[in-house]
């Protein structure tokens, strides 16, 4: 039995106390002595020239203290993107500056022209209003395809097309791909899109800048998932500001699912504007606005083709993928297509030849970067759909199909035509773990009694693999990183045994400060509640790059474990001299150590005290004290995966889709805290679910945001989910992290859209509809009924 | 939002005075106007509450009549009117959530005539009559399109007056991100014939479905509507269905609703 409060326990999260009682403390809590507000005018047209910007009847106004334009930022540099993506060609991908105002031209809806500051938030937008922009409209750049055609009109002139890179992996594959598909006893092929996706965390960004004059010190408040990656960009390349004179503070954040990684210009803007004004400003964003400034997600058009021999052995895999940047390069975005995309186009099977094509191009649209998932749900998608339709065809169980392709349990470590090393998995457990659970046996007696009903019954499943704990910094920076992907952690034990942990990972909703303290509490054997995890403030905790990926436990949590065995290394060795024995005769159990196998021991406040009263303390040999601090940088990704099965019902009369069963049955490796685990994996598959159902960011023709708010955008709500069945009994630890951890952040929302839309065509089958080979996403009731009727 | 100024009346006399002032506008649960005017959309001199006004806000039975005050909330209409107008209060509690039914109002729901909400389709399906601060005006000639109303400037809704089935219900089929009606069907049946009343799929607003009530009056039950369809043909189309779409569930949300009503 896991203890109370050790590894494998489902203890209760300590942070829920303070943000179900609301006492949360979440950027907008914070207001500064002398606080004023700035509104961020914003360009309604998705392509434009400024020709002219009239401001003074705004800076007359009352409460108005400046209104800046991008001529105040004539010294500063560009919001930086942090990732090169090199094309197929080896060339580097087209970089165009992202100001922090519009420069010359607005390049979409939303894209900031002015930034009014004022006492008063309301008078901030008062006087937005009485400034005069003279933009002269240009044709929106909105449709990816089109933006590529020659002649098309530029989102950025200085570039020499709308396109970012055309990247090709592996590209001295391609000739053999494209032999293998000759060579093919069956080519099964399907084109589909990723729908593009408005991340919508509860908590919008907001952001307080703040300066101090007597120390030419600045310090940002914001909500990030990563402020110490913000102090690197926002200092170094946009601001000009070295790390010790700038602080950058990410406190309670109310959920991110990526788009609070990136640098903003609202970041730069509130932090240079306390300086100029000499008092701190502040930035909190409306819903609205955040549907036309937050980085979206997804948006990929792809085309892919699956070659199989006669024996439906997986012999090749060949695509072409589209993928929308929007207007500017966010901070990751030029990776999520590439090398978070194309390394998982293996998935679960042992296909051996892969080509993978990307496009990424400019669109006048809000800058695309990582969703939850980043990359492997659109690979996901892609794989799973395909396989399913292949399965069709060929008139086989797509069970026995993917079966028949998987990676066997005696195959690992396996390494993938695309690049990447799988340390272990067992797929077939998952499947068969994911059948047992969803009672596959008693479908079609389920089917029968909706057909009964009118209703047609269908079964999905998708198998997922995914890439997590990202990643090992030689390898990230041979890709185009420009940045290291390690984490770090310091341990501070106090005079009195009790521990304060310094993460450089961010909780915003996942945990941490509960999982990380129990590892902790494992390792050394002393109650949790005596440990505090402390996170988000760059003027305490040692450099770290934050929360993403599903790395904070398995690369964050690493750091932990290292910077925890260097303190119980410490602590041996003062034992030791306390009990007069060698330190290699110590051990340490239940917070204790004693002299092996005899009755002497010291507690851990024992050790502790004399670490700070060194009164009786080997001075010469060691210092006092007991802090230690890690970094720990992974030797490879973590491979989690799993097995989904979606068991839909549909209404023919009005094509509603409703979600009777959903299974997830996952190898997250060890586990630190089942309870917390199912909450990600619930959370993930809502917003998987969300992505196949109900969820669609669309522009119209003009660039305009049709879905920009909650009464066209389809957030998924509880009444529109049953209840998940997840398991994770599936256990093949991961081989290269102390834990054996994995990561369980994002597989939810990567392996439950193939199963829900495979479902959805399944039961259209079964019911006779078998033109209907795909529906894009989401199946919606609209679409789903034209499929039907068409 | 922009500086307004907030009046509270005890009577619908003060309230109509108070409507006289420059800009002055109406408001009852606030639910439509106050986000359209935190939204800068709208902008109101002077907001004339509606909701302190004693005689506009119940739900009673007079004959055959339910009565309701015109800044009765959706959750009053859905507990009161449960006894006697089943098939009202069942549409009462399908509108918006539990914040939305506390405080939005019959009268404001009227007032303000979406083409996509539910009200206006009980309104026209019952031969309602709208009882204003100055005359009576019936359902058939209130609903003027999508957002109009036969009300003048300062012209307040008081009640609300529903003859009362002899069987009643609303069909909806909820618009997925809002949850307005993409397209619902309310349907009543009296001794004088069937009313059918279709709300969230035309361009102009709620309207009456001619041919399913005439069907309906002879046979009412769902096959008798067999065969019938309804046109596309100025129906809205947008994110979330084409007109077609819209067509189509005018059918389906009719027939649902005939055989939820009973007979
Ligand atoms: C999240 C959400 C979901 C919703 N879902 C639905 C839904 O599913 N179905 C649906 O039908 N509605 C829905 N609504 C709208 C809701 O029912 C509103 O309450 C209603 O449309 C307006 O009523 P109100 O009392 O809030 O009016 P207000 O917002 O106060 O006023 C609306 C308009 O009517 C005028 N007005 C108000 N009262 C009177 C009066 N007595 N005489 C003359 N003019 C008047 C006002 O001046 C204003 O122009 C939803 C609203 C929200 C916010």
């Amino acid at each position: 039995m896991p203890k109370d409060d050790g590894i494998g326990a489902s203890t209760k999260r300590r942070e829920d106390t303070r943000f179900l009682t609301g006492n949360g403390k979440y950027t907008d809590d914070i207001n500064l002595r002398g606080q004023t507000y700035v509104h961020f005018l914003r360009s309604d047209v998705a392509h434009g020239r400024i020709k002219g910007i009239d401001s003074s009847a705004a800076e007359a106004m009352d409460g108005v203290l400046r209104v800046f334009t991008a001529a105040d930022f004539d010294s500063a540099g560009g919001i930086p993107c942090g990732w090169q993506v090199t094309d197929k060609h080896g060339q580097p991908m087209q970089e165009p500056k992202h100001p922090i105002l519009a420069e010359g031209k607005v390049r979409h809806v939303g894209d900031p022209i002015c930034a009014v500051v004022a006492e008063t938030y309301a008078q901030a937008r008062d006087a937005a209003e009485a400034i005069e922009v003279d933009i002269e409209e240009l044709e929106p750049v909105v449709d990816m395809k089109a933006a590529l055609k020659d002649g098309a009109t530029k989102v950025h002139d200085d570039l020499s097309s709308n396109l970012c890179y055309d990247w090709g992996f592996v590209e001295e594959n391609k000739d053999a791909v494209n032999e293998a598909f000759n060579n093919a006893a069956h080519v099964v092929s399907l084109e589909l899109t990723n729908n593009r996706l408005v991340a919508n965390p509860m908590e919008p960004r907001v952001a307080v800048g703040d300066y101090d004059p007597w120390g030419d010190s600045h310090t940002l408040y914001t909500t990030s998932q990563n402020p110490h990656v913000i102090r690197l960009l926002m200092g170094a390349f946009v601001l000009n500001i070295p790390e010790h004179k700038l602080r950058v503070v990410a406190p309670d954040v109310g959920g991110g699912f990526g788009s609070k990684i990136y640098h903003y210009a609202e970041e730069a803007f509130c932090t240079y504007a306390a300086k100029v004004l000499k008092r701190p400003v502040k930035w909190t964003s409306s819903r609205s606005e955040a549907f036309i400034s937050d980085a979206h997600g997804r948006d990929h058009k792809t085309k892919i083709e699956l070659a199989l021999d006669a024996d439906h052995n997986f012999t090749a895999l060949r695509t072409e993928t589209y993928a929308n940047m929007g207007a500017y390069l966010s901070t990751f975005a030029p990776s999520i297509p590439t090398w978070l995309h194309g390394t998982l186009m293996a998935g679960n099977y042992k296909t051996p030849l892969i080509y993978v094509n990307v496009k990424a191009v400019f669109t006048n649209t809000v800058p695309v970067d990582a969703y939850r998932g980043a990359g492997r749900p659109e690979a996901t998608f892609q794989i799973e759909r395909l396989v399913d339709k292949a399965a069709r065809e060929l008139g086989v169980d797509p069970i026995e199909l993917r079966r028949q392709n998987f990676i066997k349990p005696e195959e690992f470590p396996y390494q993938t035509p695309v690049a990447v090393v799988y340390d272990t998995g067992n797929y077939h457990a998952t499947m068969d773990k994911m059948l047992e659970l969803s009672d596959y046996a008693g479908f079609e007696a389920r089917r029968a009694e909706s057909a009964a009903r009118g209703k047609l019954r269908g079964f999905g499943i998708a198998h997922y693999i995914e890439a997590c704990g990202i990643a090992p910094s030689n390898l990230v920076g041979q890709l185009g990183a420009r940045a290291g992907l390690y984490e770090s952690a310091s341990v501070r034990v106090n005079a009195t045994g009790s521990i304060s942990v310094y993460t450089g990972s961010h909780s915003h909703g996942q945990g941490h400060e509960t999982t990380f303290a129990q590892v902790v509490a494992e390792m050394i054997g002393v109650d949790a509640n005596s440990i505090e995890i402390h996170h988000g403030d760059t003027s305490n905790t040692p450099m770290g790059m934050g929360t993403y990926g599903s790395r904070s436990l398995a690369v964050g949590g690493s750091a932990i474990v290292k910077a925890t065995n260097k303190i119980i290394d410490k602590a041996k060795k003062i034992a030791a001299h306390l009990l007069e024995a060698a330190p290699e005769d110590i051990e340490l159990k239940d917070g204790k150590f004693s002299v092996a196998g005899t009755d002497k021991s010291v507690d851990w406040s024992g050790v502790t005290l004399a670490a700070y009263v060194p009164h009786n303390y080997p001075l010469e040999e060691l210092e006092p004290g007991l802090e230690e601090t890690a970094f720990y940088d992974p030797s490879n990704f973590t491979y989690p995966s799993g097995a989904y099965g979606c068991e839909v019902e549909l209404d023919p009369e009005t094509g509603k889709i409703d979600i009777l069963r959903f299974i997830a049955a996952d190898d997250f490796g060890n586990i630190v805290n089942p309870m917390i685990v199912e909450g990600q994996v619930h959370g993930g598959l809502a917003q998987g679910i969300g992505q196949a159902l109900l969820e669609n960011c669309v522009y119209d023709d003009q660039g305009q945001l049709l879905s920009g708010s909650y009464m066209d955008y389809t957030m998924p709500r509880a009444d529109d989910m049953r209840g998940f069945t997840v398991d994770h009994s599936c256990v093949t630890p991961c081989t290269h992290n102390p834990l054996g951890v994995k990561g369980c952040g994002e597989a939810g929302a990567i392996g439950s859209p193939p199963a829900v839309v495979n479902a959805a065509i399944d039961a259209l089958h079964r019911a006779g509809h078998t033109h209907i080979t795909h529906i894009d996403m989401p199946l919606t009731p609209s679409r789903v009924w034209a499929a039907m009727n068409g | 939002m922009y500086n307004f100024d907030f009046v509270k009346p005890g009577s619908v006399a003060d309230a109509v005075a108070a409507l006289a002032g420059e800009e002055a506008q109406p408001l009852s649960g606030g639910q439509t106007l106050i986000p359209s005017m935190k939204a800068r959309l709208n902008a109101p001199g002077s907001l004339v509450s509606l909701t302190g006004i004693p005689e506009l806000v119940g739900v009673c039975r007079e004959g055959d009549t339910l009565v309701i005050g015109a800044a009765t909330t959706h959750a009053q209409v859905a507990r009161d009117a449960a006894g006697d107008f089943p098939g009202l209060a069942a549409l009462a509690g399908q509108i918006g959530d539990p914040a939305v039914r506390n405080k939005g109002t019959i009268g404001g729901s009227l007032a303000n005539n979406d083409p996509s909400a539910c009200y206006p389709a009980a309104a026209l399906g019952t031969g309602a009559t709208i009882v204003t601060d100055r005359r009576e005006i019936a359902a058939d000639d209130y609903f003027q399109g999508m957002f109009t109303t036969a009300l003048e400037e300062g012209e307040i809704i008081t009640s609300v007056r529903l003859p009362i089935p002899q069987a009643s219900a609303y069909a909806k089929f909820v618009q997925p991100a809002s949850r307005f009606a993409l397209t619902a069907a309310f349907v009543a049946r009296y001794a004088s014939g069937v009313r059918v009343a279709i709300t969230g799929a035309s361009e102009n607003g709620v309207f009456r479905w001619a041919e399913a009530e005439a069907a309906l009056s002879s046979d009412f039950s769902a096959n008798a509507l067999d065969g019938l369809a309804h046109s596309a043909h100025e129906m809205i189309a947008d994110l979330h269905g084409t007109a077609a779409y819209r067509a189509h569930l005018v059918g389906v949300m009719t027939r649902r609703a005939v055989a939820a009503a009973g007979s």
